[in-house]
């Protein structure tokens, strides 16, 4: 056999064959070898300033384009220092194909220099890791990694690269399919399951869909409205599934769970069928899960079995792709429509328009500079066309809350892992992946900081980013906890604005980027044309009110319809016979 | 409640590691694990003997499906299922009593595979509910050290 093919060609050679556009990452000894193939490939190299951007920017991509996002790192910090945004890619589903460079095959397992048992350390934390030890096995490793990270449900896989196999040669061959024995996502639901949601569906009198990350993966935005509308169904997202079916639609009730909107929330609490489409019924969704939707049978459509019942129990499972599911259900659907005798969900539609209306999602118009007001500006200036990347904590909330979402893949944060300085990185990604789109990052102070050395990259690349820092010199989400929870002790919470923390417009400039502070309400608008206007990355550091608190909220471990804020959960109006009990 | 599943596993590097990660990480106890090859030398059978209740096996079972080394999980249910474990315990002995517990152990149709001045080597096979009847016979002669390889099984028929 004639060996035509370096390991690290055959690496560089596989990612182009899945369709490579972009990489990010930083090289490293053990790189070396791929690095200088790289360096001649036609894939896009985007230098990061930390490995951790490279992976949330790999993330960020991903999210926006739906493509499978790549990061590479060498062996050891480079690969340890990937960790955090590989388990964000984890939790929240993303696709992503991690490549680390590893130590020499014979070197490994003897301490070696810059030697970390990659594979080991992210294994809870992975759809599936690789250590590649035959350079033969290369390109069906890479082409496997791929397969598994895009399909079923997606997720990262590792692929962790020795030195000496990038070094190695083989003869070049790709399977025309990657060959996986042991994986089988199922795609098509059960036939009979899905007519049993339809009758479930034509019989609910009060039902509600709560829909998830899962729709938006499996581009089921169609048809989730299709449900909606033709049933005469309202709709709450949560806030991986924000966008996937109009939040301007009068069916949408809007986000439920520890911020949502109490509209939703009451409604999951009175709801008799909840259909449950990509979600995963998270405690931030259900609170206290013994009290979470106790009139509610609960059909629940999800690719992935293991979470099918596995925090509340479903009488209806339906294991398949959201999109393909509802498509059959909303044919079988039309079909019992025509049957049907009249069905009537007056009671409850009414009900919902006046929990709508009696509890929109609101702020005190103070004198001072509100973030949930900078949020709505940006919403209104934009026409709810940007993409929106956002931190973690308050600025998440409220950008989940004020920024209104009409279209999928639009809205970029960290839902299940909750990590600190995701944002800024991930929306240089965003900003590749779609470099028509105008992108902001909504960040808080304390996020901001945690990765804002990419700013370096952000320029570097002309990423025009436009980083809306609401800076209330704490990390607010802790320290609303500490006011309501904790007797107001701000412990290590503030983040001194006015001596101790650093001149963010000063510091954007350093990057070669524009830095604005803005403290005047009247001057937020004109501060937000300007920044859109800019051609280059901005941040805004908007001196926000510092107290300000995210409402409504339910509090870890209460029920949802428990909610902090002015009014208690109004007496049952569907159910008089409950009408004695207080609250349920 | 003590379950059993038989698990067919393709036969690569770190799928131990990947299922007591798994089982660690998801906070499931696992009784025993046994783990050989089969009839297809690509191809290895973890039994993993799991105490826990009837909700808690649906999520050892799915969890465990999601890893992409795992190509089946049969649960077995104990009628029809054929399980074997094996014991090895050194048991101490005097010229007294050998005889004995010769005696004991040919009753469990056990066999001694190893003799010294003061002890003796015992092998027995059987289900759980017979090794653990063993040890306890054994159990006031002194049992210098004790070995179980962890229950192993198949399904009966098909």
């Amino acid at each position: 056999m004639i060996l035509d093919t370096t390991g690290a060609q055959a690496l560089v050679r596989s990612l182009e064959e899945e369709g490579v556009e972009i990489i990010f990452g930083i090289p490293g000894g053990v790189l070396l070898p791929v690095f200088d193939v790289l360096y001649n490939s036609k894939i896009r190299k985007v230098l990061t300033r930390h490995e951790q951007g490279a992976a949330h920017a790999a993330d960020g991509y991903a999210r926006v384009t739906g493509r499978v996002g790549v990061c590479i790192a060498t062996s050891g910090p480079g690969a340890t220092n990937l960790v955090t945004g590989i388990a964000n890619a984890y939790m929240d589903s993303v696709p992503m194909v991690a490549i680390t460079g590893q130590v020499a095959t014979n070197l490994i397992g003897t301490d070696a220099f810059q030697e970390a048992d990659t594979t080991g350390i992210t294994m809870p934390i992975v759809k599936h890791n690789y250590l590649v030890k035959d350079v033969a096995e290369l390109p069906d490793v890479v082409q496997e990694a791929f397969y598994l990270a895009r399909t079923g449900r997606p997720g990262p896989v590792l692929v962790d690269v020795p030195v000496d196999v990038s070094r190695g040669e083989l003869k070049y061959h790709r399977r025309d399919e990657p060959v996986l024995r042991g994986y089988k996502p199922t795609f098509k639901g059960h036939k009979k399951q899905i007519r049993i949601a339809a009758e479930a569906i034509m019989e609910a009198s009060s039902p509600i869909i709560y829909v998830g990350g899962g729709a938006i993966t499996s581009h089921a935005a169609p048809e989730v409205k299709k449900l909606a509308q033709e049933n005469d169904i309202y709709v709450t997202h949560t806030l991986m599934g924000k966008g996937i079916f109009p939040e301007t639609h009068p069916l949408s009730v809007g986000m439920l769970g520890m911020h949502g909107t109490r509209c939703a929330n009451y409604a999951m609490c009175e709801t008799d069928l909840i259909i449950a489409v990509g979600a995963r019924f998270d405690d931030r969704i259900t609170g206290k899960l013994s009290e979470f939707a106790p009139k509610a049978k609960v059909i629940h459509i999800d690719i992935d079995p293991a979470e099918i019942s596995k925090n509340v129990k479903a009488q209806i499972p339906i294991v398949g792709d959201a999109g393909q599911v509802l498509k059959e259900l909303n044919a079988v659907l039309k079909e019992a429509r025509e049957e049907a005798k009249e069905r009537d969900h007056g009671d409850w539609n009414t009900l919902i328009e006046e929990w709508k209306e009696k509890y929109p999602l609101t702020y005190e118009r103070g004198p001072g500079l509100k973030p949930q007001y900078v949020v709505e500006k940006i919403y209104e200036i934009t026409g709810g066309e940007a993409i929106v990347c956002t931190e973690v904590g308050q600025n998440q909330m409220w950008a989940a809350q004020f920024y209104k979402m009409d279209r999928p893949r639009r809205f970029v944060t960290s839902g299940g892992l909750g990590t600190m300085g995701f944002g800024f990185p991930a929306s240089i990604g965003a900003q590749l992946g779609c470099p028509e789109d105008l992108v902001f990052d909504i960040a808080g102070d304390g996020s901001f900081l945690m990765t804002m050395q990419e700013l370096s990259t952000a320029v570097l690349e002309n990423a025009q980013v436009k980083v809306a820092v609401l800076n209330n010199g704490y990390l607010g989400m802790v320290r609303q906890w500490q006011q309501l929870f904790y007797n107001k002790t701000y412990s290590c919470t503030c983040l001194d604005r006015e001596k101790e923390s650093p001149d963010l417009v000063a510091l954007a400039e350093a990057f070669g980027a524009k830095g604005m502070r803005i403290t005047d309400p009247d001057l937020v608008e004109p501060a937000i044309v300007e920044a859109i206007e800019s051609e280059c990355p901005v941040v805004m550091d908007f001196r926000v009110d510092q107290e300000e608190n995210v409402y409504p909220m339910v509090a870890p471990g209460a029920p949802l319809y428990d909610m902090i804020g002015d009014m208690l959960y109004p007496v049952d109006k569907i159910h008089p016979e409950k009408a004695e009990e207080p609250f349920l | 409640m003590k379950h059993t599943l038989s698990v067919l596993v393709e036969n690569k590097p770190g799928v131990l590691a990947r299922v007591a990660e798994l089982f660690a990480r998801r906070g499931f106890n696992i009784d025993s694990l046994a783990v050989g090859t089969t009839q297809k030398p690509d191809i290895s059978r973890m039994t993993i003997v799991v105490d826990v209740e009837e909700h808690s096996l649906e999520q050892v079972r799915k969890q465990l499906h999601k890893l992409v080394n795992i190509i089946e999980i049969m649960d077995l249910a104990p009628e029809v299922t054929v399980s074997r474990e094996m014991l090895l315990v050194k048991i101490k002995v005097d010229s007294e009593n050998r005889s004995e517990v010769i005696e004991i152990v040919d009753i469990f149709r056990g066999n001694i595979v190893d003799v010294s001045r003061d002890s003796i080597i015992v092998e027995v096979t059987g289900n759980v509910q017979k090794l653990g009847a063993f040890e306890e016979l054994a159990k006031p002669y002194g049992i210098r050290e004790l070995v179980r390889t962890g229950k192993v099984a198949l399904p009966r028929g098909k």
